[in-house]
């Protein structure tokens, strides 16, 4: 297997609205193992920020440790990048987030990053409404130690040397909902037609946006009897409407059936269009959604698709009120105070 | 005959959450404001409501600001500790209590009792009961303000400060006061033998604790990013910081923050934001004691292996594990020089004053963003949450903040083959950029795992080796940035000399002085920062016998000197003081003498 990416691309593919080729979104070449779901979630995500059109380097990306934190080196390359600490990915984008409110962040995390190890901070991120992508790459296991089951795997399934998970999965999705996250998608890396979009549309939310995309570990859980493989993600996946993004100032040309469609205007101008809508669906009644998440689940179906969104959202500067400028620019002539200001400090403690 | 003019302890003891705590502390300040200076410390326990706290006061014309053990005068309106508060007063001493129930005995005859009945005056001119009980602490600060002889219109002017805006308060304030003032002078003979003259000695000195002293230094800074979790003793520090910010930190034409403060879900989020915004170019802090450094270990080794500019301050308190939260020590040297696993090590600064922990704060953020590293600023409980008093804080307009090696837009254009990590200068230190910087050039991917001088993740050895040899580099380059140690005193024909840091410094410079008296030469240098610089070294050198000095039991800054420097381990003696309570002249007194006996420390340490 070579190392080296080709640099040659077709001369007849075309750039974005601000003149950057799809290239200008890619990153290095993946070394996660052929087929594993991660790097076509990887490339929904250079798909994604292509088709919006962003600068590449107003965006940056931040994850834990583990094989999905690793993938921040496969896509983005002309962004900056912070592998950061296990579990602790939440509050890195915290810290970059609060020092430059001015750029677009997408957090990676896996099911062992985020929901043992790193679970009190996605929780927190969630309470905060911290302005962020927060990608799950959910595959019940982890990959890089070889295979144990995460706190993902659902009760009964087989792992790869045969054994049963005795114990009850977290559903990070309902747990998202419940902690009032303002932004809940699942979705299948091998389904981009309904991921892209929703990366796109969580791009474009003002608050904590939550992904959790099934990523079946081709390594050591795609085996028979396990529910995070391929197979049985194919065969148990049921969507909740088809999800498209419209971008802020691109004509809506898609005509929908009267009935089965929803459209819901984003904080910046861009329109979700969300077509042949499951029965009685609307992912802007919390209530509802979490129900019907719930009957699906008791059913052991895996709903998909925007399950909830609030797209007029306070984020966490809004509601710490701080400067819109980015805190990171400024320099001392705005943040020492006067002199005046110490003398009158040294005279309150005469 | 003892001159026992300006120069005493007095020791409230109380219950605590009941309103003590501001009277001591304006008791302590009138002498401050008789131009007498003042060392007040509290010593609390770890609870709300109900335990008992004492809160002493020295006062000395001298200017020793360090404790001393032994109380002149005892203010003990605790029952529940009243027996040990009688037994720690001095012979020929004074006790001051509430006589509104009789004593059933004077438990001693070397001290004297003064009874003043507080409960049955204040609920004779007070109906609220709550008011009752506060003004029973005002009550005695009255009586002992005509005991001591403090003068009137001293209070008269707290008073008014105090409760401008709420004047209506200053008359019952006043009255209560008088009520103490007055049974005194109608009951016994005053002053006593201790007691006030006025002076000129505090000049424009401020009364302050170290914690706020950091939070305002903090905001000077230029820090905007502050992430934190509650812990004692460093909760008022975060208070402080956002307490300034919010009236100095204000936009004027938009009503925004130009700084934001978060509390997270613990210590190691807090660390997680100050290492994310410092990675993002913001100046970022956050503030703990040992526990929270314990937990914040792994990303402090990210912060020093990704080199990212970090700030933390550590206002350390009784170890090991929950040990005293609520007293004093320097017990986290080595746990914070050396914190997170692999090879680390990390810039520490250690202030002795409240200036010093303004300068220091705003120095912080200088380092770490010049040496793209962690700076840890050390601090203790005594230091952060007493008063002290101090030079006031000084900041210069005229000084940038100093950056460090971050490339811009047009740098990143002209760079030839710009690597994040790679030595450009000799120095050690790379050149960073920073996210939204360029739409093509200086993207790089941070990360805790090993790479070579482009960033590029490798296992290879020789890269690793040379970065880990790289950031060894960075560590002599740090040796020029950090503060020089203070020496204090240096005579060429001394043959033994201290070493101390940060709150031993008072005690430190009464016991030289006081050996001085007796004709003994004691060298004295104040450790500032880690790394040594070449000073420590070269003080170490020019000496037979070292004493270090320190607050902790395992001599922690002797084992750091030991690790660190080409020196001769013998000579180096630990003066050593872990009980929880701020180090005394005394003590090292002391301990000296026990260490090694000589007719002269005999003569100044009896």
């Amino acid at each position: 297997m070579t190392y080296i990416k080709p640099a040659f691309r077709h001369p007849d593919l075309q750039p974005n609205a601000i003149g950057f080729h799809k290239k200008d979104y890619e990153g290095a070449i993946s070394t996660l193992c052929a087929g594993c779901g991660h790097d076509s979630i990887s490339s929904a995500i250079v798909q994604a920020c292509f088709d919006l059109a962003i600068e590449p380097h107003k965006i940056a990306k931040i994850s834990g440790i583990g094989c999905s934190s690793k993938t921040p080196t496969y896509y983005l390359g002309q962004s900056h990048g912070f592998n950061s600490v296990h579990g602790r990915m939440p509050s890195v984008a915290t810290g970059a987030y609060l020092a430059n409110r001015n750029l677009k962040y997408i957090g990676v995390s896996g099911d062992g990053d985020t929901a043992s190890i790193g679970m009190g901070q996605f929780v927190h991120a969630i309470r905060r409404n911290l302005n962020v992508v927060y990608i799950v790459m959910n595959n019940g296991c982890y990959g890089l130690t070889k295979g144990q089951d995460s706190a993902t795997a659902d009760e009964g399934s087989i792992s790869k040397k045969g054994q049963a998970n005795p114990f009850e999965a977290i559903d990070l999705a309902s747990l998202a909902m419940e902690l009032g996250a303002t932004f809940v998608g699942r979705s299948f890396s091998g389904d981009k037609t309904q991921l892209i979009p929703l990366i796109k549309a969580a791009l474009s939310h003002p608050g904590f946006a939550f992904l959790d995309v099934i990523s079946p570990c081709v390594t050591f859980n795609n085996n028979k009897g396990s529910t995070k493989s391929y197979d049985y993600t194919r065969e148990h996946i049921e969507a909740t409407g088809t999800v498209d993004f419209v971008p802020f100032e691109q004509e809506i040309t898609v005509d929908y059936p009267e009935g089965s469609n929803k459209s819901i205007a984003m904080h910046d101008g861009s329109i979700i269009e969300l077509s042949k809508l499951a029965n009685g669906w609307d992912p802007q009644d919390r209530m509802a959604s979490f129900m019907k998440i719930q009957e699906a689940r008791m059913k052991g179906q895996i709903l998909t698709g925007l399950l909830y969104i609030d797209p007029e959202t306070k984020d966490l500067h809004q509601m710490l009120n701080t400067t819109d400028k980015s805190l990171n620019k400024l320099e001392a002539n705005i943040l020492s105070p006067s002199l005046k200001s110490l003398a009158d400090i040294n005279n309150e403690y005469r | 005959m003892n001159n026992y003019v300006n120069d005493f302890v007095v020791r409230f003891a109380n219950v605590n959450g009941t309103g003590s705590a501001s009277a001591n502390n304006m008791f302590a300040k009138s002498i401050f404001r008789m131009g007498i200076p003042v060392a007040p410390k509290n010593i609390f326990p770890s609870n709300i409501q109900g335990l008992p706290t004492w809160y002493e006061v020295r006062v000395s014309e001298k200017g020793y600001l360090g404790r001393r053990e032994g109380i002149d005068v005892m203010v003990a309106v605790n029952p529940q500790s009243f027996a040990r508060d009688v037994a720690d007063v001095k012979p020929g001493g004074y006790l001051i209590y509430d006589s509104t129930k009789p004593l059933h005995q004077e438990l001693r005859d070397d001290i004297t009792f003064i009874g003043v009945p507080m409960t049955a005056l204040c609920l004779q001119h007070y109906s609220v009961p709550r008011l009752q009980q506060l003004f029973k602490n005002i009550v005695y600060v009255g009586a002992l303000s005509k005991l001591l002889d403090i003068e009137v219109k001293v209070f008269e002017d707290i008073f008014a400060e105090q409760f401008a805006g709420k004047e209506k308060l200053i008359a019952p304030n006043m009255q209560a006061l008088n009520l103490g003032r007055d049974y005194i002078a109608e009951n016994y003979s005053f002053p006593l033998k201790f007691r006030l003259e006025r002076r000129d000695l505090v000049k424009d000195a401020i009364l302050i604790d170290g914690n706020t002293a950091c939070g305002i230094g903090a905001i000077f800074g230029g820090a905007t990013v502050a992430a934190w979790y509650p812990i004692t003793p460093s909760t008022s520090l975060m208070d402080a910081f956002d307490k300034y910010a919010s009236k100095l930190r204000i936009d004027k034409e938009t009503g925004q923050k130009n700084y934001a403060i978060v509390q997270m879900e613990d210590e190691l989020a807090s660390m997680g934001v100050v290492i994310g915004a410092g990675w993002n170019g913001a100046r970022a802090f956050t503030a703990t004691s040992g526990p929270g450094v314990s937990l914040m270990s792994e990303f402090i080794g990210l912060s020093y292996f990704a080199e990212v500019p970090a700030v933390l301050v550590d206002v350390q308190r009784g170890g090991p594990s929950t040990g005293m939260p609520t007293r004093t020590q320097q017990s986290d040297v080595i746990s914070a020089a050396y914190a997170s696993h692999g090879d680390t090590k990390h810039i520490l600064l250690f202030p002795s004053t409240p200036k010093e922990c303004f300068d220091m704060m705003a120095l912080s953020f200088d380092l770490a963003e010049q040496l793209q590293t962690l700076v840890i600023v050390m601090t203790d409980l005594d230091l952060g949450m007493n008063d002290h008093m101090s030079p006031p804080f000084e900041w210069n307009e005229q000084n940038a903040y100093q950056r460090g090696k971050v490339l811009n837009a047009q740098q990143l254009d002209e760079a030839l083959d710009w690597g994040r990590y790679k030595d450009v200068d000799g120095d050690g230190i790379p050149y960073r950029t920073l996210p939204g910087t360029h739409p093509s050039k200086g993207a790089y991917f941070t990360r805790g795992t090993s790479r070579d001088e482009y960033a590029k993740y490798t296992e290879e050895g020789a890269p690793y080796v040379r970065n880990m040899d790289r950031l060894l580099k960075k560590w002599e380059t740090a040796k020029s940035h950090v503060p020089k140690p203070e020496i204090v005193r240096f005579e060429q024909d001394a043959t033994e000399g201290l070493i101390y840091f940060g709150t031993t410094a008072w005690a430190a410079k009464e016991c030289t002085d006081r050996m001085e008296i007796e004709g003994v030469l004691l060298n004295a240098m104040r450790i500032k920062a880690f790394p040594f610089n070449h000073e420590v070294e070269d003080y170490i050198h020019a000496h037979d016998i070292i004493y270090v000095v320190e607050q902790n039991r395992d001599a922690q800054l002797k084992a750091l000197l030991v690790n660190e420097l080409s020196i001769d381990p013998n000579k180096l003696i630990s003066i050593l003081n872990y009980d929880g309570f701020p180090i005394t002249a005394d003590k090292i007194g002391n301990l000296i003498h026990q260490l090694k006996p000589s007719a002269v420390t005999d003569t100044a340490f009896k």
